[in-house]
């Protein structure tokens, strides 16, 4: 798989309080969570935000809550996927769960760069800096749930 | 090489003589939590899937906890789909208003877990239960929702840091300070994916209450669980609890561990966590003067009753500075019952406190206490982020009960003396 878009940069320790504040957290519904995605550390984002675009943050990202509301926000913003230099360890899984795309990789990356991530090689490509950086890539027992599009896909042999 | 205690655990919930960190397993879990936020999510998906029952209806709980009692018509939806689908599916453990109290605070005390356990919780706090020698970990809704379909769940061999504990904790020194002084030493993100393992000589003077405390705010440092050793207090809480037999593991002699930090708990200070990170930890050796504009007592971190207790020997006969607002929320319905006959909420409202049903409302700026643009709170929570209990310009400190009771009464924080 190989993803292009656009950075929203961010720094370290990104909760997943303010990814979506626990005000908003009164219903499951994803388009009603996008629509308040990152709001209350980056107000603009969710008019901004356009399909295909990669969040980049430094480390720890997701910290905090074990909400899946957050990766379920981000991704349902239309995010692609989201490249940090370390993750919180249940944002991590979350977003392995529901089929969100993540890259572990200290790469330089800054607002508004375009990024190629090619995952099955394990490359991060900054077309902008015109710099290469490669990433580990996941287990197999991770690749194999992110590969059937989710867990509960995964263990119910695609039929959820 | 040896195992540690919690990597014990996890090998005899797979099927393992042994399992190294950084191995992936499938282990049998022995409850999965849900509350009213993560429940939904989680019982959406399991709809999606073919499975018309859950794995086992006595290995699941769902606490209505967080938005309860029901904060709007929204929150009232979701306690709603999830009652309807306990009451389908036949949960036995279900707790609705009336019986619930703040999840993390009520599995230990209804005895639904026990040394040995294998627990997973849609709440990151689930790690309280390493207090009572058991592995617990937070995990996501759809982690629950596959739990609740198969009784298994995917995780990584964590590796571990030993905190070797010897001495005692000073008077006025508590679980939370200890919990914020690690956090201000290795940082929101010192113990990512690992175990915290406590063990020593010290851990003996730690009471139960206050272990649990200390294991609640393991995954403030980004950990996977922290996790007690049994002993005979350990005991004697699960025998006082539960029916259940605990299983007592022990780590290998020769376990490895990444890292061994050494703390003299005689040297541990109060301490507070600043905005809007806990890792900003002071003591107040080197404490400026921060008025304050609410007091939250409460919280799956410090709502017990020897929480209430030790603040309201400190509010006993006393009054709440003018115009600072005093909330306190004892965690389950229990404890509320046993101050009210201690005479604890008297002393609180006499002292011109709120006393709140259980709740975890204000922790997670949900309801019950929100704070308005510029506004100041000392509570003994666990999480400080920017907006974490009301508007983004509003900020939290974090301490212990007595700080915390002794702060409400000055209007600003001072130690406990």
């Amino acid at each position: 798989m190989k993803l292009k878009g656009t950075v929203f940069k961010y720094g370290d320790n990104v909760d997943t309080d303010v990814i979506i504040p626990a005000r908003y957290l009164n219903t499951p519904n994803h388009q009603e969570l996008a629509s308040h995605c990152l709001e209350d550390l980056d107000a603009t984002f969710t008019k901004r935000v356009k399909p295909g675009d990669i969040i980049a943050a430094d480390s720890n990202f997701g910290c905090g809550s074990s909400r899946e509301h957050a990766p379920i926000a981000i991704k349902a913003s239309g995010v692609s996927a989201v490249v940090a230099k370390s993750f919180a360890r249940i944002f991590y899984r979350n977003a392995i769960n529901i089929g969100l795309p993540i890259v572990e990789c200290d790469a330089q990356i800054d607002e508004g760069d375009q990024i190629e991530i090619d995952f099955d090689n394990g490359k991060l490509h900054n077309i902008t800096k015109n710099q290469s950086s490669d990433f580990a890539p996941f287990p197999d027992f991770l690749q194999n749930i992110i590969a059937a599009g989710g867990l509960l896909n995964s263990i119910s042999g695609g039929k959820a | 090489m040896g195992m540690t205690m919690t990597q014990k655990i996890l090998a005899a919930h797979c099927g393992k003589q042994s399992v190294k960190a950084g191995e992936i397993i499938m282990a049998d879990v022995d409850l999965a939590l849900g509350n009213d936020i993560t429940a939904p999510v989680a019982i959406n998906e399991f709809n999606k899937t073919d499975c018309k029952k859950v794995f086992d209806k006595n290995k699941i709980t769902f606490v209505l906890d967080h938005f309860t009692p029901n904060k709007d018509i929204k929150s009232a939806e979701q306690c709603k789909q999830t009652r309807d689908f306990a009451q389908q599916m036949g949960i036995v453990n279900f707790f609705d208003v009336g019986e619930m109290g703040i999840e993390h605070a009520l599995l230990p005390e209804k005895g639904l877990v026990v040394a040995g356990d294998l627990v997973i919780g849609a709440d990151s706090h689930t790690c309280t239960y390493g207090a009572l020698g058991a592995f617990s970990s937070g995990v996501g809704s759809t982690d629950l929702a596959a739990a609740m379909a198969t009784g298994k769940i995917w995780l990584k061999v964590p590796p571990a840091i030993r905190f070797n504990l010897t001495g005692q904790l000073p008077s006025h020194v508590y679980g939370k300070d200890l919990i914020l002084q690690i956090i201000g030493m290795i940082g929101v993100d010192g113990a990512l994916y690992k175990s915290m393992e406590f063990t020593g000589e010290g851990v003996k003077t730690i009471s139960i209450s206050d272990r649990l405390c200390i294991a609640n705010m393991a995954i403030e440092t980004g950990a996977k669980n922290g996790i007690f050793p049994v002993d005979q207090k350990t005991l004697d809480f699960i025998k006082e609890h539960s029916s259940r037999q605990p299983v007592v593991y022990q780590a290998d002699d020769d376990a490895e561990y990444e890292q061994v930090i050494d703390i003299d708990l005689s040297q541990v200070k109060q301490t507070v966590a600043f905005p809007h990170l806990q890792e900003n930890t002071r003591t107040f050796d080197d404490m400026p003067e921060i008025r304050i504009d609410q007091v939250v007592i409460g919280s799956c971190t410090n709502g017990r009753l020897e929480d209430l207790q030790v603040a309201a020997e400190i509010m006993h006969g006393k009054k709440v500075a003018k115009g600072i607002r005093v909330i306190i929320i004892p965690a389950t319905q229990k404890i509320y019952l046993e101050a009210i006959e201690l005479g604890l909420i008297r002393t609180f409202i006499e002292a011109g406190c709120v006393v709140s049903t259980p709740t975890c409302g204000p922790c997670l700026g949900g309801h019950m206490g929100i704070l308005a643009k510029g506004e100041r709170c000392i509570a003994t929570t666990n999480r400080n982020f920017v907006g974490r209990m009301g508007h983004t310009e509003s900020e939290v400190y974090l301490a212990s009960p007595a700080v915390a009771a002794a702060s409400a009464l000055a209007g600003k924080i001072v130690p406990a003396v």
